[in-house]
C-alpha cells in the first residue's frame, strides 16, 4: 500500500435500514424483510438500530415490479420536494413518506447505511450495487463481504455514470448498498437465492458491528465492474423487439464480451455480432424488467478501487 | 413394491402391429399463443407466424394470440386465468358488463376454435405456454388414447434429442376440461420451461419453435397418407398437488422448495425425500406413501393457486399404428385388420 492511503477516522455507525420489496415481484427481499419484520432477533447487532422495511407494499401485495411507476427510480429531487397531491403516482407519494423516515436524502439525520434487496432474472449470481467510487466505508464493507462468502464469488457493480445512475431507494441513505442476487424468475422464492442474500445481509451487519466496536480495516483493492454503456435490443418501427440475447451470451454475466461476438440472435436464427471498439464485460443480461427500460444488458469495465483504511470513532 | 409402484402397464384391446387405425385428416390446425400474456414464446412465435402467412399444402393454419390485452401488458392475465375458463359451463355463461374481459375472450375463441364438442371445432389446437419450472418441452393433454397426440408425441421425443420431451395426462372429462386446447377436436399445450415470465430466452423459443414446426412436419405427413407405426411410449398421469407449508393466521409461504428438489422435474420422489426448506432451517419431507414424479416445481403463477408441486404417476401406453382415413375407405394391404375410429371425444375411462 502507498502512504496515500492511510486510516481515517469515520464517526460510527447507529442507523441501519433494510428494505425489501422496493420491486415487489422480487421475492428473496420481500420473503426476508417481512420474516426480518416479525421476528427480527437474526438481524439484531448490538449498539445499532436496524429496522427492515417494505418499502412498495402495494406492490408486493399484487406481487408486480410497481403499481404506478418504478420506486426505484422514484427518488428524485424533484419528486422528494414536490408537494404532495392527490394525483400523485403511489410510489412519488411512497417515496415521499420513506424520505421523510429514513432521510430526509442528504442531511445529517439521514440513516448511516441503507440495504436494498434486489433479485434479477439475470445469472448474475451475488452482486452487490455502489453508487460512488469514494466511499471507503462502503468499499471496505464490499471487501469484508466478498471474503467472508468465499469462495463463492460476489460481484461488485459500480453504477457512477452521470446518464445511467438512477436514483434508488437506498440513495436518501449515507451509504447506499444494492444487493442484487440472481437468476430467480420475478414472483418465484428459490431457496439458494434467499439463502445467498440472507447470507451477504449477515455478514454486512457483522462488518458494521465490527467497526462500531473499534476494529481498524487496513487500506485495501477492490475489483468492480464499471458500468458505462447499455445496449438496447434491436427494434422494429413500432417499438417491438426483432431479436433475442443470444444463446452465446444469455446467461453470461461478467464474462468478456470482444468485439466481433455474437450479441443477439433474429427470431429466424441470424446472429447480430457486437461492433463495439473493445472488449466489455455484460450484466444484467436479459432483466426481465428492463425491456420497457429499452435494456437488454449493460455494458461494463473492470477497475481495481483503493479504499483507505477506516475505523470509528464515537462521539 | 419399489420402483414399478409408479408405473402401469396400460393396453388397448388390440394387440397386433399389423392393425392400423384409420383417422380423420388433420386439416384444420390452431397455433395459439399469448394465452398467458407474460409466457413470451409462445407469443413471438404466433408474432413471427403472422408475419409470414406461409400455406401448407395439406392443412390449413391459423395463429392466434389469445390474450391481447395480458400480453399488451406483458402480465399473466388481466382479471382472471384465461386458460381456465374453457369449461362447458363457463363457454355457456350470459355476459353481461360485469364479465371479466377473459370470459368474454374465452368465448370469442370458443366460436374462432370451436365451438368445443362439435363438429365445426379445430382438427387440432396447439398451444404454447412457458414455466419458469424446469421441465424441457412436456405436451400436456386431457386424453391418453388420443393416438394423433401420441404420435405427434413420440414424433417430437425421436426428433429433438437435444431436448426432453414428456407427455402429462391430465385425466379430466372433456366438459369440465378447462384449457384452450379442450375446444379441438384434438389438443394440447405445448409447455417449455424453464423461463423467467416476461423473459424470451433464445435457446427456448428455438426449443418452441422447432416443437411446431416438427408437429406441422408430422401432420403433412399424416395427411399425405404416411402410415405412422404404433409402439409404446411413457405418459405421466396426474395425481396432486402440493401446496406449500404456509402460515396459519397470513396465509403466507414459510418455506421454499428445497434445493434438492429444485429443478429436478421429473425425477422419481421417494417417500422421505425432502419438499421443502422452512425459513428457519427445518427439511419438510414428502410424506406419501406411493413414489410418484414432480413437475410444475415451483411454477411461479401456481403460488396463487397453492401449487407448490405437482405428482404424476408413469405409465407406459401402447398407441397403434395408424394412417389417415381415405373418402374410398380401400386401405392398403388385404391381412391386415382395420379398425375404425369414428370421431368422438377422447375420455378413454378405461384409463387408470
Amino acid at each position: 500500500m502507498t502512504s496515500l492511503h492511510s486510516v481515517v477516522n469515520l464517526r460510527d455507525a447507529r442507523k441501519v435500514a433494510i428494505f425489501g420489496g422496493t420491486h415487489g415481484n422480487e421475492m428473496s427481499g420481500v420473503t426476508l424483510v417481512n420474516m426480518w419484520i416479525n421476528n427480527g432477533a437474526e438481524i439484531q447487532r448490538s449498539g445499532l438500530m436496524i429496522k427492515p422495511l417494505i418499502t412498495n407494499p402495494r406492490a408486493v401485495e399484487k406481487c408486480t415490479r410497481y403499481v404506478d411507476t418504478d420506486l426505484n427510480r422514484a427518488f428524485t429531487p424533484d419528486n422528494l420536494s414536490a408537494p404532495r397531491n392527490e394525483d400523485m403516482p403511489y410510489e412519488v407519494r411512497r417515496a415521499q413518506e420513506i424520505n421523510q423516515m429514513f432521510g430526509p436524502k442528504g442531511s445529517p439525520d439521514a440513516y448511516d447505511i441503507i440495504f436494498d434487496l434486489h433479485n434479477t432474472t439475470s445469472n448474475m449470481g451475488s452482486t452487490l450495487i455502489l453508487e460512488s467510487s469514494k466511499d471507503d466505508f462502503n468499499l471496505q464493507m464490499v471487501n469484508f463481504i466478498k471474503q467472508a462468502i468465499a469462495p463463492t464469488s460476489c460481484s461488485v457493480l459500480l453504477n457512477e455514470h452521470p446518464l445511467l445512475q438512477y436514483s434508488t431507494s437506498r440513495s436518501i441513505g449515507k451509504h447506499p448498498i444494492g444487493l442484487e442476487v440472481g437468476p430467480q424468475p420475478q414472483g418465484v422464492l428459490r431457496s439458494n437465492i434467499f439463502e445467498s442474500m440472507r447470507a451477504i445481509v449477515k455478514h454486512a451487519l457483522d462488518f458494521i458491528e465490527l467497526f462500531n466496536g473499534g476494529m481498524e480495516f487496513q487500506p485495501c483493492m477492490v475489483d468492480v465492474y464499471r458500468v458505462s454503456e447499455k445496449m438496447d435490443y434491436p427494434r422494429d418501427k413500432n417499438g417491438n423487439i426483432t431479436a433475442m440475447v443470444h444463446p452465446n451470451l444469455q446467461d453470461g454475466d461478467w464474462k468478456p464480451l470482444n468485439p466481433g461476438d455474437p450479441m443477439f440472435q433474429t427470431f429466424d436464427g441470424s446472429t447480430i455480432n457486437y461492433e463495439g471498439g473493445s472488449t466489455v464485460y455484460p450484466t444484467f443480461i436479459n432483466e426481465a424488467a428492463y425491456y420497457e427500460k429499452q435494456q437488454a444488458f449493460v455494458m461494463t469495465k473492470r477497475e481495481t478501487l483503493t479504499a483507505n483504511g477506516i475505523k470509528a470513532y464515537k462521539i | 413394491m419399489g420402483a414399478d409402484q409408479g408405473e402401469k402397464s396400460h393396453y388397448f384391446h388390440f394387440s397386433s402391429k399389423m392393425e392400423v387405425i384409420n383417422l380423420p385428416a388433420v386439416s384444420r390446425v390452431a397455433v395459439c399463443g399469448g394465452t398467458h400474456g407474460n409466457e413470451l414464446s409462445g407469443v413471438y412465435l404466433v408474432r413471427e407466424q403472422q408475419k409470414k402467412k406461409e400455406g401448407a399444402e395439406t392443412f390449413s393454419l391459423t395463429t392466434v394470440m389469445s390474450n391481447p390485452r395480458a400480453v399488451q401488458q406483458c402480465r399473466r392475465y388481466t382479471e382472471t386465468d384465461l386458460n381456465r375458463c374453457f369449461t362447458t359451463a363457463t363457454l355457456g355463461t350470459p355476459i353481461s358488463d360485469r364479465t371479466p374481459y377473459e370470459i368474454v375472450r374465452s368465448q370469442e375463441l370458443n366460436t374462432l376454435l370451436g365451438p368445443k364438442g362439435t363438429d365445426e371445432a379445430m382438427d387440432l389446437i396447439c398451444d404454447l405456454h412457458n414455466t419458469t419450472a424446469n421441465m424441457g418441452l412436456c405436451l400436456i393433454s386431457y386424453s391418453a388414447c388420443d393416438w394423433i397426440c401420441l404420435h405427434i408425441f413420440k414424433h417430437l421425443q425421436k426428433e429433438m434429442p437435444t431436448v426432453p420431451v414428456r407427455y402429462i395426462h391430465f385425466d379430466v372429462p372433456q366438459s369440465e376440461a378447462y384449457s384452450l386446447e379442450s375446444v379441438g377436436k384434438h389438443g394440447f399445450s405445448m409447455e417449455i420451461g424453464p423461463q423467467p415470465h416476461g423473459v424470451i430466452r433464445a435457446d427456448i423459443f428455438n426449443a418452441m419453435k422447432e416443437g411446431i414446426r416438427l408437429t406441422l412436419d408430422w401432420i403433412h405427413h399424416f395427411n399425405s397418407g404416411v402410415q405412422f407405426d404404433g409402439g409404446e411410449v411413457e405418459v405421466y398421469a396426474m395425481v396432486k398437488n402440493i401446496d406449500y407449508p404456509r402460515d396459519m393466521e397470513t396465509h403466507s409461504i414459510t418455506a421454499a422448495i428445497h434445493p434438492q428438489l429444485q429443478d429436478h422435474d421429473f425425477c422419481l420422489l421417494h417417500p422421505g425425500d425432502p419438499l421443502f426448506l422452512t425459513f428457519s432451517g427445518k427439511t419438510e419431507t414428502y410424506k406419501g406413501v406411493e413414489p410418484l414424479y414432480p413437475f410444475f416445481v415451483n411454477e411461479c403463477a401456481y403460488y396463487e393457486k397453492g401449487i407448490a408441486l405437482s405428482l404424476a404417476r408413469r405409465k407406459r401406453v401402447a398407441i397403434p399404428s395408424i394412417q389417415v382415413k381415405t373418402d374410398c375407405g380401400k386401405e392398403n394391404g388385404g391381412e391386415e385388420l382395420k379398425l375404425e375410429e369414428k370421431e368422438r371425444t377422447y375420455d378413454c375411462s378405461e384409463d387408470v
